[in-house]
């Protein structure tokens, strides 16, 4: 009953989205930015809620979601950990900085960790080059970053915040 | 109010002088005596950068902190606290200016603003710790004018960036921001606008370097009643922050010179496509925006003429082939960023099929400094065929990080080891790679060629956006080229088979060249697939898709032979090339490394010197983690 509850919120809210871009598939990127924003990812239900009202074929939909990397079709973790693999990082070692995230947290790029807590991810250049290579948690910057410090990063994130 | 003629605008401008008259000066003159209210200086202007580098670095806190403390001694009417954008020397960060002595203070932490307040601004002395300490001399540099870092650049594109609040259009008219506009609105035909852009000999600076005057032309010859102008702030180079920067610090400097293109073009509306990932970029250009529009510099009747225009923001969403034009405007429309084949260009079919002019966001920043100074004082600068400056994000194993802009011409050893105090650590320099993943890395040998459209180009790089990333010796450069594929292979949009295929095929060699399984047939075959791809490739992405690796190939051949030959790795990068063993010398047997190691590879007797078996590493580095007399080495 609270599922159809929520899908009835959650139609009623995407509904809202599109109309306020005129229902225009034109839109359609600026649509799926605010839907993402609202429930955290765009899953295949979404996509088909925003397909229909925009009335455009469900594969072009998803073929936006999935071309783009800030789309995501699954949800993430409470805490995002970001390493930047700009080209300024990465040839001051970002790769095995990412190489150890992966480790300690015992998962690949794109990945959430089994209890919710932690997503990985890698991202190009947040423009803090003078401190490369950088990891993100949560859109905060921990700079010059060395394999051997990425545990105590990890450690200092509040899992239950 | 609203703007509607020249003398509101010279009105606004006076109004807005007084505050920026003391930064300016600042600008022109040499620092000179240290000022303080102790001695009797009457106006004192603290700026701390606002730039991205320096923000995380929690510039923020430490402006925050300063206003507090000007607060307690109650001199907030004689010293006021500004954030700029990006003052550019990233390295040394966060940054805190003090005007008008022009002091330069770096790596300042939010503790140090009472001792700011108190001795520079109250009693007047500098605070000697957080002065910048020339390298190579030992010399304490106040003023940035005289920092080397500083000595070399001009700033036109960022003439704004780091001197004045990016989030007052009053201070941009007072650097005569909108004059640019006003003159063209009032006092040219729009062929005389184009003429000028023409005759300035700007080009594209997102990379391809097309020139901007031919550009408009053609939009303006398209027959439409709907035009578009588009801003490219896609920046996709996944090491470089221009743009960001640009956006961040003077956003105002984009918009005007947009409109005087809408203008030029016949256009009246305009559009800003943004990386989502840029969200104080997006945010300080609705700014922007909207103080335009409350000052009747943006909508109708702009400066009480007809002309109309207005500028909407789209965002992107992450995919780098959407700094390519065609595919900028498919994603603009909401589709998947595709490129599509040209001709149509898009100045005759662009968005919604209508004449589109797209520049990049630096060229735009150049367009109201070119009507301001005239046409022939921007062509001062630069080569025969590069006018004008080139702002570059200079990062890597580099001492002085930063955000530069140098006119064309000038050298990559001038750039790198003049302005970018040389190679950190006191390595030694090994490649540069200019023009983010479509471009190549250059060797020692290209030190002295001049930083210019053409010449880059030539030597088998080329300008792009602006990323600069320096390499030193530790670095593998079948690795980097490994790097820069990887990318494009996740970025190719997949529409075309040469770059959704024959991308993926090369890095598959690399990664067998890398896992120490390449041969010299490989080498060829890169080649030949690298040569293929340029010639078939539907889109730029797609056709400068090899261009690191046909430049490190060209460039760096013998270490690509080292790694398929003789199985080595002189950079000690490649881990396959690589094996860990003991020192006996250092060994004392403690045994902590053979408890450690997760498959046995280790023994050896307790007190005598350990092995490890090759045969067996999986060379996870636990050992070396473990082992506190660092007897074992990675070789």
């Amino acid at each position: 009953m609270d599922n159809m509850k929520l899908s009835c919120t959650a139609a009623a809210k995407i509904d809202e989205i599109c109309e306020e871009h005129g229902n225009d598939a034109g839109e359609l990127i600026n649509i799926l930015h605010e839907t993402q924003k609202t429930f955290g990812y765009l899953p295949h239900e979404v996509q088909v809620l925003v397909a229909k009202k925009l009335g455009i074929p469900v594969n072009r939909v998803n073929g936006v979601v999935s071309f783009y990397t800030f789309f995501t079709e699954k949800p993430k973790g409470k805490h995002i950990v970001s390493v930047c693999l700009g080209t300024a990082c990465y040839v001051r070692g970002a790769e095995k900085v990412l190489d150890e995230a992966k480790k300690v947290l015992g998962i690949e790029v794109g990945q959430t960790t089994p209890d919710g807590i932690f997503s990985l991810d890698s991202l190009r250049c947040v423009g803090a080059c003078g401190l490369a290579p950088v990891v993100l948690v949560d859109g905060k910057v921990f700079g010059n970053v060395e394999p051997k410090n990425v545990s105590r990063i990890l450690e200092s994130i509040d899992p239950t915040a | 109010m609203k703007i509607a003629s020249l003398q509101d605008l010279e009105k606004i401008r006076v109004e807005a002088l007084s505050s920026l008259k003391l930064r300016e000066e600042s600008l022109r003159e040499s620092g000179g005596e240290t000022c303080g209210l102790a001695k009797g200086t009457e106006h004192i202007q603290i700026l701390t950068c606002g730039g991205t580098g320096c923000k995380v670095s929690d510039s923020p806190k430490i402006a925050e902190n300063l206003q507090k403390c000007l607060e307690e001694f109650g001199i907030t009417d004689k010293v006021e606290v500004i954030t700029t954008g990006c003052i550019g020397f990233c390295e040394k960060g966060p940054i805190v200016k003090i005007i008008p002595d022009n002091t330069f203070y770096t790596k300042v932490k939010p503790e140090d603003a009472t001792e700011i307040v108190k001795e520079h601004i109250l009693g007047g002395r500098r605070v000697e710790r957080l002065l910048y300490v020339d390298p190579q001399t030992r010399e304490t540099v106040s003023d940035s004018k005289n920092m080397n870092f500083y000595r070399k650049q001009v700033r036109i594109a960022l003439r704004n960036c780091g001197l004045i609040d990016y989030e007052s259009i009053r201070e941009y008219i007072a650097r005569d921001g909108y004059t640019a506009l006003a003159d063209c609105l009032l006092h040219k035909t729009p062929e005389e606008v184009i003429d000028i852009v023409k005759r300035s000999g700007l080009r594209g600076r997102g990379g391809a370097g097309f020139p901007t005057g031919n550009k408009w032309e053609f939009a303006r010859k398209s027959q439409s009643d709907i035009k578009y102008v588009v801003c490219n702030a896609d920046e996709g180079d996944p090491g470089a922050f221009m743009d960001c920067s640009l956006m961040e610090g003077d956003p105002n400097s984009i918009v005007e010179g947009m409109t005087i293109c809408g203008y030029a073009i016949g256009a009246k509306h305009g559009l800003i496509y943004v990386r989502a990932e840029y969200p104080l970029a997006i945010h300080r250009l609705q700014i922007a925006i909207k103080q335009a529009h409350e000052l009747g510099l943006l909508g109708k009747d702009i400066l009480g003429t007809s002309f109309e225009f207005d500028i909407t923001i789209r965002y992107g969403a992450g995919a780098f082939v959407c700094g390519e034009e065609t595919a900028l405007i498919q994603s603009m429309e909401g589709k998947r960023g595709e490129p599509t084949l040209k001709p149509p260009f898009p100045a005759v079919q662009g968005y919604k099929k209508y004449p589109t002019n797209v520049n990049n966001v630096e060229t735009w920043a150049n367009i109201p400094i070119i009507f301001q100074k005239g046409p022939e004082w921007f062509a001062s600068f630069g080569t025969e065929k590069s006018k004008g400056t080139k702002v570059f994000t200079l990062a890597g194993k580099i001492n002085n990080v930063g955000l530069i802009e140098v006119p064309m011409g000038t050298t990559l050893r001038e750039v790198i080891y003049e302005i970018g105090g040389g190679i950190k650590g006191g390595k030694a320099f090994k490649a540069v790679q200019t023009g983010g993943p479509s471009g190549g890395c250059l060797t020692k040998k290209h030190l002295d060629i001049p930083v210019d459209y053409e010449s880059l180009t030539a030597a088998g790089s080329m300008m792009g956006s602006g990323g600069m990333i320096v390499m030193d010796e530790d670095n593998c450069m079948v690795q980097v080229a490994r790097f820069y594929l990887g990318y494009m292979v996740h970025e190719s949009c997949g529409k075309c088979v040469p770059c959704r295929i024959g991308n993926k095929r090369m890095l598959e060699i690399l990664d067998k060249i890398v896992d120490g399984k390449g041969t010299l047939e490989d080498l060829d075959q890169l080649e030949n697939l690298a040569t293929v791809i340029k010639d078939t490739a539907l889109c730029g992405l797609g056709q400068t898709s090899p261009n690191p690796v046909l430049s490190t190939l060209a460039n760096f051949r013998d270490e690509y032979i080292e790694h398929v030959v003789d199985k080595k790795c002189r950079a000690k990068q490649c881990m396959s090339m690589l094996s860990y063993t003991i020192n006996p010398e250092n060994c004392i047997g403690c045994h902590l490394c053979v408890k450690n190691c997760p498959v046995d590879a280790i023994s050896g007797e307790v007190k005598k010197p350990h092995v490890i078996d090759q045969s067996k590493c999986i060379k996870c580095g636990i050992c070396v983690s473990n082992c506190r007399l660092h007897a074992i080495s990675l070789k």
